[in-house]
């Protein structure tokens, strides 16, 4: 909302010494923050000037050199406007003048001396949409009479200054200089001034030529009146210099009105051409696929949800947005009919989103005071009386089914303490509450206020706390900590700590979107699930959330490989998204991907399937599922792994994730990743952090290796040494795995080293040996395994 | 007796002539074998006419040459240390072998700093679903449908649930949820930073985005503690020099609402391109929870209020790391992520 100083100061006095940015930090103060606080004009040294004297420029066939009395003296000028002559009266910018397209300096221009520059009306910097063709160009020309060395901007009226305001959604009253006058009378204890309504009527009534038909109850109020030979022409300079600061382009004095008085009171307004609409209006809601040409002269198709006044043959409006083309105001329009109607606010909202955002979508949107429908109609007569010579028909005609009642608030004195936690003097409460319009009623103990029917953002004692708070200073509130009961705070600790242990271990954390190509997400899972789609996405790149987080990972990895990054081991925590039975499910999952170097000491070794196993049980471990874990060759692989290399984590024989080496045809590259739901493995218990006692006595410890089939995996040997050992095979480690020239092709051998321990007593080398044959007899019958070693 | 003088005289005459290890070592066996010079004079001891003088004076003999022994050994063993210790002297100004490090993505060491501060203060971190009801997210929280408030938050909805389920826009849902899975109704202190979607999309717009909400409910906490609590919050995140400022403001689900500004620590406050010349940065939105939302949530508004704030993580992530471009967060760029190996201060 563009709020013009001049306009505003119609209806309130402001301090002349108060600067455009103290009002402007001063209505922050009060809640309505500002985007600009300035000059509508910002320019400087514009004074006017009378040409003297206009003569060609020697050394140019389209300048002219000026000689021209600025009043306090007379300066040679070098001008290129073609409309410049002797004897024009025109605004004169001087040395060191401050202009838009930057400072005006002394200088030569082809060999002339220039003191400053004469200005056309484009040069000061105004929106375009304000300029006519003559201000564009060639200087302007101010009326003969005009006293030289005037300040110019003042003569031309744009000495004016502007706030633009942003201003919060439930404050629709201060969308009209009515509004912003009372705002700035509450906050510097000034009165409002009355608002000129007055007119006369002739014999004619609008009743007995005209009726409203109200089909839809997205309408809930519709004035119309009607005016007779309206002289059309250019509004005065007043009116055309207040619609330019607040934003909107003059066009003639009818149409200006009609935006002069939505601007006065936040009511916007429509005029129609009389003779061109017929005798009766019907408001209604649009049918499918109905057309409207709208006064931008854009043919708009509209559906039932919206809402449009209609004559008997065509929709002649868009109601809420924008008037129809077939019924606009011209030239030659004599007599008007003028519309002002309040319309359902979600309606119009919905209608304007879909087709166009205008002035007046924008107070309709917000809720409209029904006394400034009234207000409004009466303003427009008044103008058009006083600037279009019209003549007012007597009568209205109203439809008005519901009338609005006053809106009464009690409001306990105690309450404002508590809600604001300082106490405000009661004379302040009911000085801020008087200053704003509202009427006090006052106890020992509570308020009845009157709310101004303006004020539709006010309807409980809350609202009025906010009022008494915003008025008496936010600011002025002493911060304090609240007392409460003491308390130990809590977080997911455990998610934090495997994100902190994946770090540890040499991960970086990424941050991906949680929106992928719907084509994507049944990638990298053996899962069936429904996926999430969304109803509009902005791109099809985002239009489903995903279920893995693999795909993100690998995006990230080609993302980083095509800017020549190729050691990349990352991951990320998050959550996979799917529907079942009709039910929005989540899951936190965490997911790492690996690629290239990730041994920092052995640069020639790189990230490989074991690499990526260590990290897995490295995390299981420190999680506390040590020993309860597994790595299967199973159906649940997806078939972006490679098959070989790849295996499904089983915690207490429930699958919770996948890990192995990407699939070559996936990614070229060795890359590995994993994916666990958190979820599943969290929905076990972690084991118990307890002490073992350390052993007393020696352990003994026994190596041998065997060559087998290298189909034979070590996990069943292991299981097999373990079945055998007793209870004194403390633990069975693999120490070397070997392939090569020296044994079979289609063989391996493995080295195990085994440890037995009695926590009582000191092992015997016999016992042990005893049970160490034992176990090299079964793996070597089971497995058809060859000894290689003891 | 006078054999034990020469050879006493020799061994004096001979102990500036051991220069290293391997001749005093040879000496050792002169002296002391099985043949040497002492062990000899042991045997003499039989013919010797004052046996016991001659046992002191040999036992005198024996220490002068055991004590020359161990002094020049110790000596030349030094020595030789010291020199196997000079010549082992590597270039210490190589660099040192790295350990593989990896990093916490700047988005969770903001959201961690945050979440420590208030559990510090008794707060419980509470994370809701990213998917939510339009209930949820906009009506219980006193949006209802067409109200111009859900036009600043651009809907992600679910396919064809239009009005019905979407993708969180504020992490203000969550705090729906905490006031109605409350079954006593009673005191609540929570803090929930998540995911938040909305569409929008520029250098300081993302899709995806994180929030934190704070919300207080208890039957006397007012305006002037949610101050104190923001006061306290900003000079923390942001140093104690911070000044804070607050405007009235409007959310429809706080009443009185208000807007935190802090002292751009850019500039300071003298007005800078990222203050937009006003010395002012926009941080925060707080205010009472508004009595209908404590209502539609079950609770008894005349007996219980509250204040709530939220913030956006990644502007604050933005500021404090001096990230210019909101889209870098989410880049990925291995690079960028990177830089974060650190402790954060």
């Amino acid at each position: 909302m563009k709020l013009s100083r001049k306009f505003v100061e119609d209806y309130i006095d402001l301090d002349k010494d108060l600067s455009i940015t103290q009002i402007a930090e001063d209505m922050t103060s009060i809640g309505n923050e500002y985007d600009f606080a300035g000059k509508f004009v910002d320019c400087t040294n514009l004074v006017v000037g009378e040409v003297l004297k206009c003569i060609s420029h020697p050394d140019s066939d389209h300048l002219h050199v000026c000689e021209v009395d600025v009043g306090s003296e007379v300066l040679s000028i070098v001008c290129g406007a073609p409309n410049v002559r002797e004897g024009l009266k025109v605004a004169v910018a001087l040395d060191g003048a401050h202009l838009p397209g930057g400072e005006i300096k002394k200088g030569k221009i082809r060999g002339v001396e220039s003191n400053g520059m004469l200005c056309s009306i484009a040069e000061l910097g105004l929106e375009s949409k304000f300029l006519s063709e003559e201000d564009k160009a060639g200087i302007c020309e101010l009326p003969l009479e005009t006293p030289v060395g005037e300040d110019a901007l003042k003569v031309l009226g744009f000495d004016d200054e502007v706030i633009d305001f942003e201003l919060t959604s439930n404050r629709g009253d201060l969308q009209s200089i009515l509004g912003m006058a009372y705002e700035l009378g509450a906050l510097y204890h000034k009165k409002v001034k009355k608002m000129e309504l007055s007119y006369q009527e002739n014999e004619k009534n609008i009743k007995d030529s005209f009726k409203v038909d109200v089909q839809t109850p997205n309408c809930s109020l519709f004035l119309a009146k009607r005016v007779e030979n309206v002289e059309i022409h250019e509004s005065p300079d007043f009116i055309k210099k207040r619609l330019m600061a607040s934003g909107i382009r003059p066009i003639n004095n009818v149409v200006d009105i009609s935006n002069y008085v939505m601007l006065e009171t936040g009511q916007p307004m429509h005029f129609y051409d009389a003779d061109r609409l017929g005798d009766t209006l019907v408001v209604r809601m649009a049918k499918k696929d109905e057309k409207l040409t709208t006064l931008d002269n854009v043919e708009r198709t509209l559906d039932e949800e919206d809402i449009v006044i209609a004559n008997q043959k065509e929709a002649v409006g868009l109601a809420g947005v924008m008037g129809g083309l077939s019924t606009e105001v011209e030239f030659d329009t004599k007599n008007i009919l003028i519309e002002a109607a309040i319309f359902d606010n979600v309606k119009i909202r919905k209608t304007s989103k879909k087709i166009l955002r205008s002035e007046a979508s924008m107070r309709f949107e917000k809720g409209l005071d029904p006394n400034r429908t009234y207000m409004a109609i009466e303003r427009s007569c008044h103008l058009l009386e006083k600037y279009a010579n019209a003549s007012i028909y007597s009568g209205m005609v109203e439809y008005h089914p519901v009338n609005t009642e006053e809106k009464k608030i009690s409001l306990e004195y105690s309450k404002i303490e508590r809600v604001l936690g300082i106490s405000i003097p009661r004379e302040e409460v009911h000085q801020i509450l008087n200053d704003l319009g509202f009427e006090v009623h006052a106890n020992d103990t509570f308020l009845e206020v009157l709310v101004p029917s303006r004020r539709l953002d006010i309807s409980i004692a809350e609202d009025l706390i906010e009022e008494i708070g915003r008025m008496h200073g936010i600011d002025k509130i002493p911060g304090k900590l609240p007392t409460l009961d003491a308390r130990v705070g809590t977080y997911s600790k455990v998610y934090r700590d495997i994100k902190h242990k994946l770090a540890d271990l040499g991960l970086n954390e990424t941050c991906s979107y949680s929106l992928i190509p719907s084509n994507e997400v049944h990638q990298f899972t053996k899962d069936e699930f429904e996926s999430i789609l969304l109803e509009s996405p902005m791109t099809s790149e985002r239009d489903t959330l995903r279920y893995s987080l693999l795909y993100s990972l690998k995006e990230i990895y080609l993302y980083n490989k095509a800017h020549n990054q190729s050691d990349i081991s990352i991951f990320e925590m998050g959550k996979g998204f799917y529907k079942e039975n009709h039910e929005y499910k989540e899951n936190m999952k965490v997911a790492a991907f690996i690629s290239g170097n990730y041994y920092v000491d052995i640069p020639s070794k790189k990230a490989d399937f074991y690499t990526m196993k260590g990290i897995v049980e490295e995390l299981l471990d420190y999680l506390g599922f040590a020993g309860r874990y597994s790595f299967v060759k199973d159906d649940a692989i997806p078939n972006e792994f490679h098959p070989g290399q790849s295996a499904s984590i089983v915690v207490q024989g429930k699958n919770i994730g996948i890990m192995g080496r990407i699939h070559p045809n996936r990614i070229k590259e060795n890359a590995y990743a994993f994916e666990i739901n958190l979820d599943e493995l969290l929905s076990f218990h972690p084991s118990k952090m307890v002490y073992q006692d350390i052993a007393k006595y020696p352990s003994i410890e026994k190596d041998f290796a065997v060559i087998v089939d290298k189909s034979v995996e070590s996990n069943e040997l292991v299981k097999c040494i373990k079945k055998n050992g007793t209870k004194l095979l403390r633990e069975v480690s693999i120490f070397d795995i070997y392939e090569g020239d020296k044994i079979a092709e289609n063989k391996k051998s493995i080295a195990f080293n085994l440890s037995f321990l009695d926590q009582n007593r000191t092992l015997t080398e016999d016992e042990v040996m005893a049970i160490f044959n034992q176990i090299i007899d079964k793996v070597v019958g089971t497995f058809k395994a060859e000894l290689r070693d003891k | 007796m006078d054999k034990i003088k020469e050879v006493l005289k020799l061994l004096e005459s001979e102990k500036n002539t051991i220069q290293d290890l391997k001749s005093l070592e040879e000496m050792k066996v002169r002296y002391m074998g099985k043949k040497g010079l002492i062990s000899e004079l042991q045997a003499g001891i039989k013919e010797a006419s004052d046996k016991k003088a001659y046992g002191m004076e040999l036992n005198t003999l024996r220490n002068s040459f055991l004590e020359f022994y161990e002094e020049k050994k110790q000596a030349f063993e030094n020595s030789l240390l010291e020199e196997k210790l000079k010549s082992e002297a590597i270039d210490i100004t190589l660099p040192g072998r790295k350990i593989k490090k990896g990093s916490l993505h700047p988005m969770t060491l903001i959201t961690e700093q945050f979440e420590d501060l208030f559990v510090s203060m008794g707060y419980q971190v509470y994370e809701g679903p990213e998917i939510e009801s339009d209930e949820n997210c906009f009506q219980k929280l006193n949006i209802p449908k067409g109200h111009p408030a859900r036009d600043a938050q651009d809907t992600f909805y679910l396919k064809d649930e239009v009005e019905n389920y979407l993708l969180r826009s504020q992490t203000s849902t969550a705090q729906v949820r905490a006031m109605e899975e409350n079954k006593e109704k009673g005191p609540l202190r929570i803090v929930c930073p998540g995911k938040v979607y909305r569409r929008d999309e520029d250098a300081t717009h993302s899709h995806q985005f994180r929030q934190i909400e704070g919300l207080v409910i208890d039957e006397n906490v007012s305006m002037a503690d949610l101050k104190g609590t923001l006061e306290l919050f900003c000079k923390k995140v942001l140093g104690e020099k911070t000044k804070v400022r607050f405007r009235p403001s409007f959310f429809p689900f706080t009443e009185p609402s208000v807007e935190v500004d802090v002292s751009c620590f850019k500039c300071n406050g003298k007005g800078c391109n990222l203050c937009k010349q006003t010395g002012w940065i926009e941080v925060l939105g707080a205010g009472m929870v508004h009595p209908h939302v404590l209502e539609m949530c079950g609770y008894d508004s005349k007996k219980y209020q509250g204040f709530a704030f939220g913030t956006g993580l990644d502007r604050f992530a933005m500021f404090k790391y001096n990230i210019p471009d909101i889209r870098t967060i989410y880049g990925n760029d291995i690079r960028f992520i990177k830089e974060f190996d650190r402790r954060d201060v």
